[in-house]
């Protein structure tokens, strides 16, 4: 689990709020959904396909593909690679093996 | 499909110093990176980072302004935020911004895609909270974010030292470093002293490193010869045995935080199926290159650490000299002119990888560090044990395209990004055969994740 060095209310930066599953999460502005996630006592994103394991974000760098959500809908998205918005959709995902889909 | 002269992909250090020399001889590149900034890995974030206490990720890091403010060119066509997801042999280029496909094409291409950080397959390295130190640096550089618990780091190599200073500066509790380097590895090392000593500045970097951790009274824990990560779906706690004792050490943490070296990562040169070699000092792939950079397909370039690991000063050297080739290709320079420009490039860049001799003996991970046991996963998407590899190679299985097609090992999301060196390794040690004789995985585009609607959009606009 990650802390912040310094809450985004204590330097005046720019909050936003999204949903994940059942929760809202604030987070930074320009904080990608995985850094979110783990600054927000979420370390779940995704189970594996084959024996339904846990997985969490890994590399943050965009290699790993393990911090696989779905955003707004659109399934396979590298929590990662992609910036919170204000009221975004972040679901975990279950399986899914293909990145065409 | 528009044509441009010149596209690079990738804006760290060897992308932007390639754009910023281009651009010299009179080339306007297109320059596009995933990340929402420019920067690359080692100034990543450096222009939005919360961590303003410029002590923390130190002078290295915030050297990188004056490359990411010539990156800022109003000539430069900088797009951020923005996938590839395929390339060909005929330079088209896919592009996904936005939601938006998009399909470019380019007489010139420059790679500056960078490393990867080289896989740790241990027991429990699965388990949700064991990360890699490249993870836990850029949860600090771009997010401000550090461990909450007292974490332990685990592995070799100048980046997880890097990693646990920056810690220490920014008042991070570090429960232990777990230092994987097989104790007569310095006395192996001791014998490129003399090239190290070129690049005097970066040895000694290394050694105020390790004595600041020392000064501190971090907990360094030297020649750890077995490592396993344990919990019941998460991280609980991290066990190590030392050479010479039998005996397995515990500690309670919810984060650990692997490192091994980085490695090149080649999906986009393998992508396009360019050459590569199996460069046995760095023991890694890389693809085959020329005295301008260039790969065996023609117009495709690469610089930086996608060509073999150099650092990031290095990076920035070829980076240049891939912008004099590209200059040199699109007839901005003669022959003549470009060798000549390149001449104090090409011996700089020999004086600063001077070092990598050393620091590739030295940390160069030991065979138990790359080769998975049986038990252990080597390829996580499809959860393929490393006894799996080893029982196809048993039943006749020469390379990784004939494993995967067995046991769909390199065929999950990932695409064999964190399994494929692994395969390869395994694979050759079991089968007795060399690592170049095995190969490597066939890779099919797309080489990022793209949603046939979007696809399809990019065809009726294309
Ligand atoms: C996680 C990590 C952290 C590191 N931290 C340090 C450090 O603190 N200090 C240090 O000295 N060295 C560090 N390194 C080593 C690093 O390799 C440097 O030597 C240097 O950053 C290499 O520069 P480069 O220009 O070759 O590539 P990079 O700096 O890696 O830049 C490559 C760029 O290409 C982009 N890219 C890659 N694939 C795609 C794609 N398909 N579509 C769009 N864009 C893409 C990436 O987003 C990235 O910005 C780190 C390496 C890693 C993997
Ligand atoms: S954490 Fe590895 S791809 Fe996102």
């Amino acid at each position: 689990m990650f802390k912040r060095l310094s809450p985004p209310e204590a330097t005046n930066e720019a909050v936003v709020t999204f949903h994940f599953d059942e929760q809202t999460v604030t987070a930074r502005l320009g904080d990608t959904v995985a850094a979110a996630l783990l600054t927000s006592g979420i370390s779940i994103c995704r189970s594996t396909p084959v024996s339904n394991a846990p997985r969490a974000p890994y590399c943050m760098m965009g290699v790993c593909f393990e911090c696989l959500v779905e955003v707004d809908g659109n399934p396979n998205v590298q929590a990662c690679q992609v910036e919170v918005r204000d009221g975004m959709h972040v679901h975990t995902q279950q399986g899914a093996r293909r990145l065409t889909s | 499909m528009i044509t441009h002269d010149l596209v690079i992909l990738g804006t760290g250090p060897a992308g932007m110093a390639a754009a910023t020399t281009a651009l010299e001889y009179g080339i306007t590149p297109v320059v596009i990176d995933e990340q929402p900034a420019a920067g690359g890995q080692i100034y990543r974030a450096l222009e939005s980072t919360p961590v303003r206490d410029r002590r923390i990720l130190g002078e290295d890091y915030w050297s990188g302004e004056s490359l990411i403010k010539g990156l800022k060119d109003p000539q430069i066509d900088y797009r951020p935020a923005t996938t590839v997801w395929q390339l060909t042999r005929q330079r088209e280029i896919g592009l996904l911004h936005d939601d938006k496909a998009e399909m470019i094409c380019a007489r010139h291409i420059i790679l500056a895609t960078g490393a990867m950080e080289r896989p740790m397959p241990i027991p429990g390295w699965t388990l949700p909270g064991v990360m890699t130190a490249g993870s836990g640096q850029i949860l600090l550089k771009s997010a401000g974010a550090v461990p909450q618990a007292p974490v332990v780091l685990a592995g070799c190599g100048p980046l997880l030292l890097l990693l646990a200073t920056q810690y220490l500066r920014a008042g991070v509790e570090i429960a232990a470093i777990l230092d994987t380097t097989p104790r007569n590895r310095y006395r192996a090392a001791l014998k490129h002293t003399p090239g190290a000593l070129r690049n005097a500045s970066t040895l000694l970097k290394g050694v105020g490193l390790l004595r600041e951790l020392r000064r501190a009274g971090v907990r360094h824990i030297k020649g750890v010869s077995a490592l396993r990560a344990e919990g019941s779906g998460q991280l609980e706690r991290v066990l190590w045995k030392q050479q010479g004792d039998d005996n397995w050490q515990t500690l309670e943490t919810p984060t650990l935080l692997l490192h091994q070296g980085v490695i090149p990562n080649t999906q986009i040169t393998r992508a396009v199926d360019c050459h590569h070699e199996w460069d046995e000092q760095q023991l890694s792939w890389r693809p085959r290159l020329d005295e301008w950079l260039s790969t065996d397909i023609p117009g495709i370039a690469v610089a930086g650490d996608g060509g073999g690991i150099v650092g990031a000063k290095a990076a920035a050297m070829q980076g240049q000299l891939a912008g004099l080739g590209a200059a040199l290709a699109l007839d901005k320079l003669t022959l003549a002119n470009s060798t000549e420009r390149a001449q104090p490039i090409r011996k700089a860049l020999a004086r600063d990888t001077a070092i990598r001799p050393f620091l590739d003996v030295l940390y160069r991970p030991a065979k138990q560090w790359r080769l998975p046991d049986d038990d252990t996963l080597a390829c996580r998407c499809e959860e393929v044990t490393g006894g799996e590899i080893r029982r196809m190679a048993e039943m006749g299985c020469r390379g990784p395209n004939q494993t995967k097609s067995f046991t769909r090992c390199g065929m999950g999301p990932c695409q064999g990004r964190m399994c494929g060196i692994t395969v390869s390794e395994l694979l050759a040690d079991a089968n007795q055969q060399s690592v170049e004789e095995t190969g490597y995985y066939r890779l099919r585009p797309p080489f990022k994740p793209i949603t046939l609607g979007q696809l399809a959009k990019a065809a009726e606009e294309g």
